[in-house]
């Protein structure tokens, strides 16, 4: 392991989390709020730690893919560890634990909560809580390539490492253009949403907080019920705006070359929509007796279909109310996930796309031993080692799911919301059912199970990898 | 600039990671993907999975935007068939590797009718370097500029050469040559030397001269000037083909030790001057047989690299052996090793063919006092650059060198006006019209001549 390029950037990370902090900081200032202070004072924090890791340029710049992976999962453990003090020093959220609970999760774009009564945050904080998500969303170390020319040519391994999805490529051959065309899709989607909203009647500081929490697919709002109180008008606004962001960013990126017909052609973001569809038409019909109209129907079974899939985890309406069919819809969804390479969490459409189509070829393979078959996706052949690597994926995500909720179930909830807490972490959605539904929260776990679940959201959002390997001391050992 | 390379081979592979080295925007496209995840891991270059000869596939790699595509992919019908369907594609320069010997003497016609920007032939250019090196053995590699007026040369400094102990200003004071000694390698390190570098047994001094200057200055520091009058190749590759012709036109008697019998019936037939030998020219019973203590001249060119290490090695320790000796290396890459060895010259047809194209994108990068001729010396890390300098380039003309801001690590070696060679002076100044040969360390990057000055 090179511990200096590691420490290197790692002090980059916290430079340019020092630079973020300052955002909250003038919300505070124009809010005139004393909390904006406590930003101020971690964003210098901060700024002091980077000079002390990232002081000289090391000699060996080498990033291989060990370095990548551990310089990923502890840049993400670190900007939630900095990122919660804020929330102590100004008092918001007095307990550092619970602090780092809602830290991580904004930054993983989880959007669980431990708050009981989000409006009585300070607007620092609450800017604070959404911005993360944004950040998150499109990954930290994406956004510190597209910033800073650093080390050349060898950053592949920390976009690799970050980026969701099995398969991870460069849109054009620089790495940092790559990164930068990627920030500017996002940058694009979250001007036009924050603006719609602006239109439609919420205020500034509503608009902004809730594009970041639609945009990153995180899902912190800024009310105790979510977007229930909002028009109909901002709920559809924000049903679009959250499937657009589970769109893997490819597909973007073909519009934008003008490559209509490839981008439509796009095998995974064909088969999220038909998901998306499916899943909305058939809890439209199996809670058509709650609402009023087809209309409410409708938008309520599509904007919480598009809030669970893409692993936003906003709701509209209190769910767990719901018929047991739709609950279990919402549930199937959670594991499903976005589209890879989007800001969603999840399995990811493509990684089910490869099992179920692995599960075709291994069964058509019991009655002709002899064929050859090949996994095809887009038309073209997956390699053998992805369909393996995912598989390798799905069961390390059932072991670390099950031992999650082995531990969690020390605090004698009962299952539903056991296992809910669990899924709606490791798989970045936010709400669960029962205790934890859209109206409930997870302030009532004990500090152990938030510690496993923000063990959990990490592990998620980073596609697990990073974080097992930063448990294995033999990765950690020091070659040179 | 956006360069598609096509094929990623050890060439291909090397290539962009120069380029990309350079600040160029590199697509890499090949068929299979074993190679490509090391160099799109390695570099930042994308790697793009598909045929080179497919139009669908040259599409998804951005050929239609592409300003250069090198194909170097094995075959040579596959690299024209690429640059053909590429011509019709875009206006992207091309450049092809075509290296087998019915196509020699068809560059020429690739060129013109498919619209070539550069044909490249590995085997051939690596060939003629060698040739260049046993018309004059005493030095390690011979690079040459202004159309073959000046010549840049390296050699090794022998234990009981005059030169040892002399700093480079006594050197000038004593021997009055006009030559300039611009690179100095010592061991690992490489250095543009000042006046007070003294001279010691075993560095590699490169000189820049015209040729009447190299052989006078060779004469007087007692150094053989000769070139060799025969030469011994062992291995029957296309390489030693090319370097058998070269050196058999231009009269020096030639010996090829072949191992299998049908190519070396092939070689007697092409080549009638020379003396075919069917054995193993590992054995050494055989190379003694053969007359190797007779040599002036040993190439080692069989297709294992090891074998042509070992073959030097002994013909080195052999003290009955005295030629001169190059060794073709094509794959092996543990540099310092070989450094080591002192194995004289080293020809490596790969690096060369990369040179070669990093030379030609180079020159078209910029568009006025653009790059002619670039040499990397010392593994890389020093170049030797030649400029023509055009009318824009009013901030170098014109003034007195010494009054000029060139930053450290640059030298002008050479300034060539209407064809007089000048060496240059403080007093010297830079001519509309002139060529410039500059060495600099290749960090510096130069890709104009505007650039030796200090931002």
């Amino acid at each position: 392991m090179n511990y200096r390029v590691v420490f290197y950037i790692l002090g980059w990370i916290l430079r340019l989390q020092a630079a973020l902090l300052l955002l909250p900081a003038v919300v505070g200032l124009i809010y005139q709020e004393m909390s904006g202070l406590s930003y101020l004072i971690t964003a210098v924090i901060a700024l002091i730690l980077s000079f002390l890791m990232a002081a000289k340029k090391p000699e060996n710049r080498q990033i291989y893919a060990r370095e990548g992976y551990a310089i990923v999962g502890l840049a993400w453990l670190v900007m939630s560890l900095v990122g919660a003090i804020p929330f102590v020093m100004s008092g918001d959220i007095p307990n550092y634990i619970d602090a780092l609970f809602e830290t991580a999760s904004g930054f993983t774009t989880t959007g669980s909560s431990i708050l009981t009564e989000v409006e009585h945050l300070t607007h620092a904080g609450l800017f604070w809580r959404s911005f993360t998500h944004w950040v998150g969303g499109m990954g930290v170390m994406v956004f510190m390539l597209a910033l800073v020319p650093m080390l050349g040519g060898t950053t592949l391994n920390l976009m690799k490492a970050e980026s969701p999805g099995p398969v991870v490529g460069k849109l054009v051959p620089r790495i940092r253009e790559s990164a930068a065309i990627l920030y500017k899709i996002y940058l694009f989607i979250t001007i036009v949403e924050a603006l719609l909203l602006r239109i439609f009647g919420m205020d500034w500081f509503q608009a902004l907080t809730t594009t970041f929490g639609t945009v990153g697919t995180g899902g912190f709002a800024v009310t105790n019920d979510s977007l229930a109180s909002f028009s109909p008008s901002i709920q559809i606004i924000i049903t679009i705006f959250m499937l657009l962001c589970g769109v893997n960013f490819t597909f973007y990126f073909l519009l934008l070359q003008r490559k209509l017909k490839a981008a439509l052609k796009l095998e995974e973001v064909r088969v999220y929509f038909l998901i998306v569809i499916a899943a909305s038409a058939l809890i439209a019909w199996n809670t058509h007796h709650l609402y009023a109209t087809t209309g409410e129907t409708v938008r309520h079974s599509a904007l919480q279909v598009a809030s669970i899939i893409t692993t936003t985890g906003f709701a509209s309406t209190d769910f767990d109310m719901w018929p047991m069919l739709s609950k279990t819809i919402l549930v199937t969804l959670m594991f499903i996930g976005a589209c890879a390479g989007s800001t969603g969490g999840g399995i990811k459409v493509s990684r089910i796309m490869l099992m179920v189509k692995g599960i075709r070829k291994e069964v058509g393979m019991i009655t002709h031993p002899r064929a050859v078959r090949k996994i095809r996706i887009d038309g073209a052949p997956v390699a053998v080692e992805t369909v393996r690597s995912t598989n390798v994926f799905i069961a390390i995500y059932c072991v670390i799911f099950f031992a999650s909720m082995l531990i969690i179930s020390i605090d004698e909830f009962d299952f539903t919301t056991n296992f809910t807490a669990v899924a709606a972490t490791i798989n970045n959605i936010g709400p669960g059912l029962n205790m934890i539904g859209p109206t409930g929260n997870f302030a009532a776990f004990s500090p152990l199970s938030k510690i496993v679940l923000i063990f959990d959201m990490l592990a998620g959002r980073l596609e697990i990898f990073p974080i097992l390997l930063m448990l294995s001391l033999k990765n950690w050992k020091r070659y040179n | 600039m956006k360069v598609l390379i096509v094929g990623c081979g050890k060439v291909g592979s090397n290539l962009a990671g120069q380029l990309c080295h350079e600040g160029h925007e590199v697509t890499i496209l090949d068929l299979v993907d074993d190679h490509m995840k090391d160099v799109s891991n390695a570099y930042d270059v994308m790697g793009i999975i598909g045929d080179g000869t497919s139009i669908e596939a040259l599409k998804d790699a951005g050929i239609a935007q592409a300003d250069l595509l090198c194909a170097v992919m094995d075959s040579d019908e596959a690299n024209l068939l690429c640059c053909l369907i590429a011509r019709q594609l875009s206006k992207a320069r091309l450049i092809a590797r075509v290296r087998k010997p019915v196509y020699s003497k068809e560059t020429q016609f690739f060129r013109d009718h498919f619209d070539l920007a550069m044909v490249i032939n590995p085997e051939l250019a690596s060939a003629a370097e060698m040739a260049r090196i046993f018309r004059l053995p005493s030095a390690i590699s011979i690079d040459v500029f202004a159309k073959g007026r000046v010549e840049m040369m390296s050699f090794r400094v022998k234990a009981d050469s005059p030169l040892c102990g002399l700093s480079l200003v006594e050197l000038r004071s004593k021997y009055r040559q006009d030559v300039l000694i611009c690179v100095a390698e010592r061991g690992d390190e490489v250095v543009i030397p000042s006046g007070d570098f003294v001279i010691q047994e075993g560095d590699i001094l490169s000189i820049v001269a015209n040729q009447q200057g190299v052989s006078s200055f060779f004469e007087a520091i007692g150094v053989a000037v000769n070139p060799v009058k025969n030469v011994m190749i062992v291995g029957g590759g296309t390489m030693t083909y090319y370097l058998a012709k070269a050196l058999l036109s231009s009269g020096i008697k030639v010996k090829i030790i072949e191992m299998k019998r049908p190519r070396a019936e092939w070689l007697a037939e092409e080549l009638p001057a020379a003396e075919i030998i069917c054995g193993d020219g590992t054995d050494e019973e055989l190379l003694q047989e053969e007359g190797i203590s007779q040599v002036q001249g040993l190439a080692a060119l069989t297709g294992i690299d090891e074998e042509n290490i070992m073959l030097s090695l002994y013909a080195q320790s052999e003290t009955s052996v005295n030629a001169k000796i190059v060794t073709k290396i094509n794959r092996i890459t543990f540099n310092k090793v070989i450094d080591s060895m002192n194995l004289d010259s080293i020809i490596n047809p790969k690096e060369l063919t990369a040179e070669y194209i990093l030379k030609y994108i180079r020159s078209m990068d910029a568009t006025s006092s653009a790059v002619e001729n670039l040499y990397r010396l010392a593994d890389g890390r020093v170049e030797a650059l030649e400029f023509h300098i055009y009318e824009e380039e009013k901030s170098v003309t014109g003034i007195k060198l010494q009054d000029l801001k060139i930053q450290d690590n640059v030298l002008i070696a050479k300034i060539f006006r209407k064809g007089q060679l000048i060496t240059p002076s403080g007093q010297s100044e830079l001519q509309v019209g002139d060529s410039v040969v500059v060495v600099a360390m290749a960090d510096r990057k130069l890709s104009r001549i505007g650039d030796i000055l200090k931002r």
